[in-house]
């Protein structure tokens, strides 16, 4: 991806954004004034020790948290005063995410577990598209199986199949090997690069693993809530 | 034992979360059981101490349409102090208007114990003294209503006036007279000489009240009374039994309403199996990590075993605080309820009946998952943790489930003492818990193929796929709201039919009045008159006397044929000469006309069938005081459903016809002309009595009510515990519908698409139990009333409608209870909790 259309063309901004949390120690700052850029197509890594706030970093940049203060936009729409609901449609329409537990729905089959984001964006063509996104992950003979009836790497496939069959221009990748032996999951990261380089999405992708992190064009890591380096930057400098 | 109780008691220190519905399902049913227990201990408690009262007497002597003769009266008085009592039918008549009433004559001894509760309040026999020279009456409120009269009105009764002097609120041993169509109306005995209503042959009979000294034995005194009144068709009671209707009455109402209980806890059962598999689910990680230090699966079963046993006696002990107590507080209000005297205590036979129920139904309902929870294997710490417990038990435990289940259903029809029933009741719960079991099955598998065909439609799909998944709610929810839905469904489809064949279809078939005591010359008048009446379709009679079948084939009548209601009590019997037009003999043949000979009966076809007579058996017959024996020669078709007139027993006209006796006759009219057919005939003929069958119809609709409404309470109750499992299962499904629900969302669902998802499949699981329990409501009211009834059947749409939308209404509402966490919650807390 070139520097200068990365510059000239984000597709989300962030601006002193913060993210306090309560729990059962009181308040806790997770995220304390992160700003950052990402650009079409670009592939990020977030990285740093748990507890850093990368998750939590990119839950707020899916919608699925809120932020505290700060701003958030994305594809060119500020995410900070839309609704719930107004969030969901906005990832149905322009995100898919994967979870380090994969978090299908148990009591859908794989293919209507991939079926169901196009079936909300009301997808006429729902369950070819997601038999055909099922084969392309390697299990078009799994269709029928619900997800206690596959293994982790599978499921997993399943949760990437579900989270690309939509198009979405922002994909978002928490930890997604992090429940896979080392096997299983590179063959989850290859899947998920090639689809990433097949769709051309934006990819933002949070790992521990070194060697996950050196595949992305760009690593961010976070320390105590706050970005403490930027191979952007450096390469920059 | 000692380690397994020591982790159990370890185990129990997180308290009892999660049991909430164990314990309430297992207390309602062991307080339904234990208060239904208590109430019936109560009233047999009431009826024993208070016998004399509700009999009226230490015994009573009862004959049929007579005095007793001198020596039958001097007998009576060698037992102790005597106090005659003549009871019958008659019209009550003030001015225009007339009321069926059952007038008892009483002498001045009555009553013997007890009092007589009048208003005013004034000694009784005051009030039968009268006044100015015209005897007095007690009358009952609700025919002085009716009539319009107030207290020192005039009335006739006959051809002769009384006064009303006070109105009859309540007579000691009204409990102990069973049902009759018209309310009391109480006069001096000897002052119904001159009313002309106990002619020869009027059907009336006198009860003879005993107060013995305390030192007479009664066995003793009952053997005396058989040995000195043979053959005089006597019937005798005694204060151990003073009201052996209600008695029986209650004793079956109250079994009946144990096996709906027991239905409660069938339902409850599904609750608690539900919570205990819930809970070994949680302890997946628990039993395992145990199993990996080297835990035996029957050391873990033991452990198990020892919580959910202290938790069921936890749910026991409250249900029977409860059952016990409930009736206690309400002590007053079940008190006024009742028209018998009632004892409430806490007693310990229904108390240990209920534990004994509720402990059969707790291991019954916890084995099978506890049996499951010693497969749990050290590998689930790293593999399948959340998959819980499942698979089969060891063939021990199934061998043991079903014992229990043998020792419960054998429990039952031991302790209602009506063992059919139970066992019959048993095997319905039972087939109504597989159907329901495999029609959960069905409807997954339905929902499923429908959720994979129904493209189109989103939100159906995504409920359908749910309800089709994996996952226990479906089975759970429509195996406990369809129990108990189904008993209601079934109470619904029998009362409605029930009442349509007696109060819809009845009228318009059956005779406008009965009319009884008519004298053998008033007969032809009569006829003439009514049938001069352009309003009056057709008038049927026959000659009527009553009787008491004593033997059948040489042996007493009831070692032949037990608890028929042919011989029970006396029965009103009939004589001809010719085969009366319209009369179909079955088997047999009719005496011919003018038949002289040794004395035959034609018995109706159906009871001869019900009673295993044959042909050629001979049946002893007391009427009046005389036994007459007679040969079984014919059978006939004798149909009661219609109303008309049906004797079930005939006998040829020269064994009967020179005994005092009346006619009956049965008058079709129109209805607007009923109230002038009564005014025209009850003061041309004083002396006889209508029955008007409307009036009839209604006052049985009315017991028919009562009774209605007891077993729909009982199946409101099972219904209720069926709410708190449905609760339960909406409460263990919360979490993962708050799952599902950020998952949806994350995918883009709305709130309201989420809502609409969780609405819908809980109004389809809603749906499935109604029409299941519709159909089983149907199939059990059509076989009430086709075999049983013997009545047509159709299905009543209102209650049907209601089975349905409650079902619907029931799931929506307790889903809905739980859909606000799922709603409210933000996705990213839930699904990063669950990383």
């Amino acid at each position: 991806m070139p520097k200068d259309q990365a510059m000239t063309d984000p597709v989300m901004r962030l601006k002193d954004l913060t993210l306090s949390l309560d729990g059962n120690a009181g308040v806790v700052e997770v995220l304390n004034g992160i700003s950052l850029e990402v650009a079409a197509g670009e592939t990020l890594g977030l990285t740093g020790a748990s507890g850093s706030g990368k998750s939590s970093l990119l839950m707020v940049m899916g919608g699925l948290e809120r932020a505290t203060s700060g701003l958030i936009s994305v594809l060119g729409q500020d995410l900070t005063p839309m609704g719930e609901d107004g969030l969901a449609r906005f990832r149905r329409d322009h995100m898919g995410v994967v979870f380090q537990s994969f978090h299908l729905i148990p009591t859908m089959t794989a293919l209507e577990n991939v079926a169901l984001p196009l079936e909300l964006a009301g997808d006429a063509d729902a369950f070819a598209r997601a038999e055909a996104e099922l084969a392309a992950v390697g299990l078009g003979s799994r269709g029928d199986h619900y997800p206690l009836q596959m293994s982790g790497g599978e499921q997993q496939r399943v949760a990437l199949a579900r989270a690309v069959v939509g198009r979405p221009k922002i994909l978002l990748a928490d930890e997604p090997t992090g429940n896979l032996d080392a096997a299983t999951g590179e063959m989850v990261m290859d899947l998920l690069f090639d689809l990433r380089d097949k769709y051309g999405a934006t990819l933002i992708l949070v790992t521990h693993a070194p060697e996950l992190a050196a595949r992305c064009d760009r690593v961010v890591q976070l320390r105590d809530g706050q970005v403490v380096s930027d191979s952007l930057a450096v390469a920059a400098q | 034992m000692n380690l397994a109780w020591r982790i159990a008691r370890r185990e129990l220190r997180g308290g009892l979360r999660g049991f909430w519905v164990f314990l309430a399902c297992l207390t309602l049913g062991v307080a339904a059981i234990a208060a239904i227990g208590t109430v019936r201990g109560a009233i047999e408690a009431g009826l024993t101490e208070q016998g004399a009262v509700i009999l009226g007497g230490d015994a009573e002597i009862q004959l049929t349409y007579r005095y007793a003769k001198p020596e039958e009266r001097a007998f009576f008085e060698s037992l102790g102090d005597v106090s005659e009592l003549v009871d019958f039918r008659s019209m009550l008549v003030a001015g225009e208007e007339r009321a069926l009433t059952q007038v008892k004559g009483v002498d001045d001894l009555y009553p013997l114990y007890g009092a007589v509760q009048l208003t005013p309040d004034m000694p009784l026999q005051d009030v039968l003294a009268g006044r100015d020279g015209v005897p007095g009456a007690a009358v009952d409120p609700v025919i002085l209503a009716r009539l319009g009269l107030e207290v020192g009105d005039r009335v006739k009764l006959g051809t002769k006036e009384f006064i009303a002097m006070a109105a009859l609120e309540r007579m000691p041993d009204s409990a102990g007279g069973g049902f009759s169509l018209g309310p009391p109306t109480l006069v001096a005995s000897a002052a119904l000489q001159g009313t002309g209503l106990l002619t020869p042959g009027t059907l009336f009979e006198t009860q003879y009240r005993i107060r013995m000294p305390e030192a007479l034995d009664l066995e003793t005194a009952k053997a005396d009374a058989e040995a000195n009144l043979e053959g005089t068709g006597f019937r005798w009671r005694d204060r151990r039994n003073g009201a052996p209707g209600i008695s029986r009455f209650v004793e079956r109402l109250s079994a009946f309403l144990v096996l709906v209980g027991l239905t409660g806890l069938a339902v409850g059962g599904v609750g608690v199996s539900a919570a205990v598999r819930a809970y070994l689910a949680g302890k997946t990680e628990v039993i395992a990590t145990l199993r990996s230090l080297g835990a035996s699966g029957g050391l873990v079963f033991r452990i198990y075993l020892l919580q959910v046993g202290i938790l069921a006696a936890l749910g026991i002990a409250m249900g029977l605080a409860l059952g016990g107590i409930l009736p206690l507080v309400f002590g007053p209000l079940i008190e006024a309820s009742l028209p018998v005297p009632v004892d409430l205590a806490l007693r310990l036979r229904p108390l240990a009946e209920a534990a004994l129920y509720g402990a059969l139904a707790a291991a019954l309902f916890t084995l099978w998952p506890l049996g499951q929870a010693e497969h749990i294997r050290a590998a689930a710490l790293f593999r399948d943790a959340q998959s819980g417990v499942q698979g089969w038990p060891r063939p021990v435990w199934i061998i043991a489930c079903g014992l229990i289940l043998a020792t419960l259903i054998g429990a039952a029809a031991w302790l209602s003492g009506l063992a059919m029933l139970s066992l019959w009741a048993a095997g319905g719960i039972m087939a109504a818990f597989l159907v329901l079991v495999l029609s959960a099955l069905g409807v997954r598998v339905l929902a499923r193929w429908l959720a994979r065909h129904l493209r189109g439609f989103r939100t159906l799909r995504f409920a359908l796929g749910a309800v089709g998944g994996p996952g226990r709610e479906a089975q759970a929810v429509v195996v406990s709201l369809g129990l108990g839905l189904s008993v209601l469904a079934a109470v619904g489809q029998i009362d409605w039919n029930l009442r349509n064949a007696i109060a819809g279809d009845l009228p318009d078939v059956a005779p406008s009045y009965f009319i009884v005591d008519i004298q053998p010359d008033q007969l032809e008048p009569l006829i003439a008159s009514l049938k001069a009446r352009p309003s009056v379709s057709k008038v049927e009679n026959a000659p009527m006397l009553r009787g008491v079948v004593t033997r059948i084939k040489d042996r007493p009548a009831a070692e032949v044929a037990g608890d028929h209601w042919v011989v029970h009590g006396d029965r009103g019997i009939t004589y001809a000469d010719a085969l009366p037009t319209g009369t179909k003999i079955t088997a047999g043949t009719w005496w011919g006309e003018g038949y002289e000979g040794a004395p035959q009966i034609s018995f109706a076809a159906e009871e001869a069938q019900e009673i295993g007579l044959k042909l050629g058996d001979s049946m002893t017959v007391n009427v009046l005081g005389r036994d007459i024996t007679a040969e079984i020669t014919s059978f006939r078709e004798v149909n009661f459903s219609t109303g008309g007139l049906g004797f079930v027993l005939s006998m040829n006209a020269a064994a009967l016809r020179d005994a005092p006796h009346t006619q009956i006759a049965t008058i079709y009219a129109q209805q607007a002309d009923e109230a002038a057919i009564l005014r025209d005939m009850a003061t041309a003929y004083p002396n006889i009595t209508a029955i008007r069958v409307r009036d009839a119809i209604n006052r049985v609709s009315e017991v028919l009510e009562g009774i209605a409404a007891a077993v729909t309470y009982g199946a409101l109750a099972t219904l209720f515990t069926g709410g708190i499992v449905l609760i339960g299962t909406a409460a263990a499904g919360e979490k993962a519908r708050v799952y599902e629900g950020a998952v949806l969302k994350t995918l883009g669902a709305s709130r309201a698409a989420v809502l609409a998802n969780f609405a819908l499949r809980s109004a389809l699981l809603g749906l499935t139990a109604g029409a299941i329990a519709l159909v089983a409501g149907i199939a059990a009211g059509w076989a009430v009333s086709v075999f049983v009834m013997e009545t047509d059947f159709q299905v009543a749409i209102g209650s049907a409608l209601a089975i349905i939308s409650g079902g619907i209404l029931a799931t929506l509402a307790t889903g809905l209870m739980f859909a606000w966490r799922p709603l409210a919650t933000r996705p990213a807390r839930v699904l990063r909790a669950r990383e």
